[in-house]
């Protein structure tokens, strides 16, 4: 049996969810100035961009897949996994702005990071709106396959290269420390990492059950 | 080598046409010229401006945006001038590696020109406070190298999703955002005539930039011209 119809990694995740949700909140974690107890917001925060990497990287695979191919379906994996990112991509810029507004002030301070993360966001709605633009199916097919191969890379620079480079008030860039001995323990890594893996398959599973969705769709909109 | 014999002679071709209509120059020239005019005027109603503190920064960024709108209209037209069957013949005869390469070739030598021609303009009108001349003139032959680069193969996909403008910004924008980003700040610096060594850096992202996008357009594009 395929791996996206089996239930075991599901409930498995869904415990490991509900796991960090209550580890979270309750553990303990360093005290540190300025941050305090937001330094929870980790646990929340980064799972949601590690969510979103997983699925446009499943999403860049299958458009590759697509043109080698010319399968339909891993199109709609393609088209499906790209806007399950998107939702996360607006989960994590979400957390990290309500972060934000207790940590540097405000929800938006024109901060290279925030910045880049709106603009690699216009990345993908681009993508929508370029497939909504072309009715013929296999051409849209393969017109925005090439376009998320094309835009993946550069999402990447935006969001991991270019903030490095420039004064960025968020943890890692800049010269700030993040994931390092200064700001987090065991006690934070414990909860982190399991979080990582666990929003990385619940995205996954929401993408391929919008997938299943679309299947069906595809499939009786077939001329027998 | 088979490859670069067929961008060569696709080259050729793209500079004769444009030679016998010089439609796209001239076209685009004039665009730039009248964009600087118009801007020498309005900014010109309020006196006193080219004294202002803000005036470099102001200089330098309009600069960059009427380049970027220069290049949007004399790329966009790369693919959409080109009739089906023309586009036919050329697959028939030559490589798709060869017709993109030759199309982002043709691309940046048009813009180089360009940019180059808007710069001598743009410093006749508004009063030049550049530091490090040399400098600032790469920074614009690097800004045309990567705007063409970049625009060449959004206005490919582009064309393949029914030629209209709006897509064309729609796509492009957000990949040239960070171009256009660190332009600014290289060309900021040499305005300011900061020392050339502090600017490496940005240099290599741009160019690592090109280099991911040509290497994609490269692996892409003949995927993108079968239909």
């Amino acid at each position: 049996m395929k791996f996206i119809y089996q239930t075991w990694w599901k409930v498995a995740a869904v415990l490991v969810i509900l796991y960090t949700l209550i580890a979270g909140f309750l553990f303990g974690v360093p005290t540190l100035p300025i941050l305090h107890e937001t330094i929870r917001n980790t646990y929340f925060h980064v799972p949601m961009w590690i969510a979103m990497f997983t699925v446009f990287t499943i999403s860049v695979i299958y458009s590759i897949k697509y043109l080698n191919s010319g399968k339909e379906e891993y199109d709609l994996i393609a088209v499906e996994c790209a806007n399950t990112g998107t939702f996360f991509y607006v989960l994590g810029l979400i957390t990290g702005m309500l972060w934000a507004k207790y940590t540097w002030g405000a929800f938006w301070s024109n901060d290279p990071k925030q910045n880049s993360a709106a603009i690699a966001f216009l990345l993908y709605c681009a993508y929508a709106v370029l497939r909504n633009s072309i009715d013929e199916e296999q051409k849209r097919a393969k017109i925005s396959a090439i376009y998320n191969i094309f835009a993946f890379p550069i999402m990447v620079v935006l969001i991991m290269i270019l903030p490095r480079m420039t004064d960025s008030l968020h943890p890692g860039n800049g010269g700030n420390p993040a994931f390092g001995k200064l700001d987090m323990d065991n006690r934070m890594r414990i909860v982190l990492y399991p979080a990582f893996i666990a929003w990385a398959f619940i995205a996954i599973w929401i993408a391929s059950l919008r997938y299943r969705i679309r299947l069906i769709e595809y499939k009786r909109n077939e001329i027998n | 080598m088979q490859l670069i014999n067929q961008t060569w002679d696709l080259l050729k071709k793209e500079i004769v046409l444009e030679w016998r209509s010089k439609y796209a120059f001239n076209g685009v020239l004039l665009y730039v010229v009248s964009t600087v005019f118009i801007c020498y005027i309005s900014f010109n109603l309020n006196p006193g401006f080219a004294g202002s503190k803000s005036y470099p920064i102001v200089w330098n960024v309009l600069f960059w945006i009427i380049i970027l709108f220069a290049a949007v209209n004399a790329i966009a037209k790369s693919f959409m001038q080109e009739g089906k069957g023309r586009l036919l013949y050329y697959y028939s005869i030559a490589s798709p590696q060869a017709i993109i390469l030759s199309k982002t070739i043709y691309n940046i030598m048009l813009m180089s020109l360009l940019s180059v021609l808007a710069l001598l303009v743009y410093a006749v009108f508004f009063v030049n406070t550049v530091a490090d001349s040399w400098y600032y003139f790469l920074t614009v032959l690097l800004g045309s190298i990567s705007f063409s680069t970049v625009f060449t193969m959004i206005s490919a996909i582009a064309s393949k999703a029914g030629n209209n403008g709006t897509l064309m910004a729609i796509l492009s924008f957000p990949v040239i955002i960070p171009v256009i980003l660190l332009l600014i700040r290289l060309s900021k610096n040499a305005m300011d005539g900061i020392q050339r060594s502090l600017s490496y850096g940005n240099i290599g992202v741009l160019l690592a930039i090109n280099v991911i996008v040509i290497a994609t357009a490269l692996l892409l594009f003949p995927f993108l011209w079968r239909d």
